[in-house]
């Protein structure tokens, strides 16, 4: 379970959101919406870790993130507005070694098989600098597949992304859900999301 | 994780390779430079010799810092490589290790040909090559701060020489020093043992304060 506690982020003198609490249980999913500069991507990051928020604490299970450190960084996995995605390498070398790096080796074949289910087939020895944008994002959401998080955190995870990616990303987060993930999207559009515990955060 | 760190940064920088082709050039012209500005006189170019080589190392091993973390700042894959379950000091000792095999052993490997250019012996040239063994991999390790530090930053660039050079002053003095002894007919031991204590510093203390420089860059 995942828990904010009166948290506060501010950016320079300008306090973004302050007092947010919120609790997400297993199998639970939570959408930050608000226009664009309301703190949503912040809001992301301190849940992430990346960074520390002015006030307050987000709890794993009931203990600090903070204080958890690489046990946490095991149980989450992050999409953020950037990618991640090297130029030079094609799409499974990208994501055998983002996993490999994360201590969670991927054969050859379990690749080609999440690229296939991404979209990428056809595409998995191309440099990833040829890629569209929204190829680039296929490959971004990939890495959640291969990874073994229970808890993800997307920022827009449908930006750039076609009809069919978008249904991609919906069916993917759907299905995460459905075995007992957690997942938490900032996103300035309603993505059409239908789970058993669904909460949304008015930023 | 250690390994795929390593192995990344090897693919990569094979991958775009004229970068690393750039660096090399740029110390061996520097180097070359000195014989031909100042002329063929052996017994100046001996005595800046161990300078000259100490000096071209430093600013080229200066120019490959913004490639360290830079590029993976830019394109977002720092953040995924904070996010892994793993220590960050092991990040950081992975991606120097990996920069040094990329921008200092060719600098290493290409020294003692660059160094036929100042008229010294074969034992001199084989104390070049140890002193550089020895003191390159703190170049990287005391840059790897300074370029964690300016991440993102506009200047970075002469930001990082300004606070990373100042840093380096004991690698040139114990490194030239070893050089300088060795062409004298002395033994060169005494300084590389300084060399090699400023290594082990080095390894103790530079992963851990660019850890904590990654973490603050990266918030």
């Amino acid at each position: 379970m995942l828990e904010a506690v009166n948290l506060t982020c501010a950016r320079g003198e300008r306090r973004l959101f302050s007092g947010l609490n919120f609790s997400l249980p297993a199998g639970g999913l939570l959408q930050a919406f608000g226009p664009n500069g309301s703190g949503k991507t912040s809001l992301l990051r301190i849940i992430c870790g990346l960074t520390a928020p002015a006030a307050g604490e987000v709890r794993w299970e009931g203990t600090n993130i903070r204080r958890l450190g690489e046990d946490y960084f095991a149980q989450i996995a992050y999409v953020g507005h950037q990618n991640g995605v090297k130029d030079e390498l094609d799409p499974v070398e990208n994501l055998r070694i983002s996993c490999g790096v994360a201590g969670n080796t991927l054969s050859k074949p379990e690749a080609h098989a999440v690229l296939e289910r991404v979209g990428l087939s056809k595409q998995k020895h191309l440099p990833a600098r040829l890629l569209s944008a929204g190829q680039r994002r296929r490959l971004a959401l990939s890495r959640l597949l291969a990874s073994r998080a229970r808890l993800w955190i997307l920022d827009e995870p449908l930006a750039s992304l076609d009809d069919d990616g978008a249904t991609l990303a919906r069916n993917l987060i759907s299905e995460h859900l459905n075995n007992g993930g957690m997942a938490i999207v900032a996103t300035h559009q309603e993505m059409g999301l239908s789970a058993g515990q669904m909460q949304r955060i008015e930023l | 994780m250690f390994r795929w760190i390593v192995w990344r940064d090897l693919i990569l920088a094979w991958r775009r390779r004229t970068d690393v082709l750039a660096t090399l050039f740029f110390f061996v012209i520097v180097v070359s430079l000195y014989p031909l500005g100042i002329g063929p006189e052996v017994q100046l170019l001996r005595r800046i010799a161990p300078g000259v080589v100490w000096v071209a190392a430093l600013l080229a091993s200066m120019l490959s810092l913004g490639r360290l973390f830079g590029n993976d700042y830019q394109d977002g894959s720092l953040e995924q490589l904070l996010l892994t379950p793993q220590p960050v000091y092991l990040l950081v000792v992975g991606k120097v290790f990996g920069h040094w095999l990329v921008s200092e052993i060719p600098l290493i490997v290409i020294a003692p040909v660059v160094g036929l250019q100042f008229g010294l012996s074969e034992n001199t040239l084989g104390i070049i090559v140890v002193s550089l063994l020895l003191g390159t991999p703190v170049l990287s390790l005391i840059g790897s701060i300074g370029a964690a530090l300016t991440l993102g930053l506009r200047s970075a660039n002469v930001l990082v020489a300004i606070l990373v050079l100042p840093l380096y002053v004991p690698v040139l003095i114990f490194g030239a020093g070893a050089i300088e002894m060795s062409i004298g007919g002395l033994s060169a031991k005494p300084y590389l043992l300084l060399e090699a204590a400023t290594l082990v510093l080095a390894m103790v203390f530079a992963p851990w304060a660019t850890s904590a420089a990654l973490r603050i860059s990266v918030e």
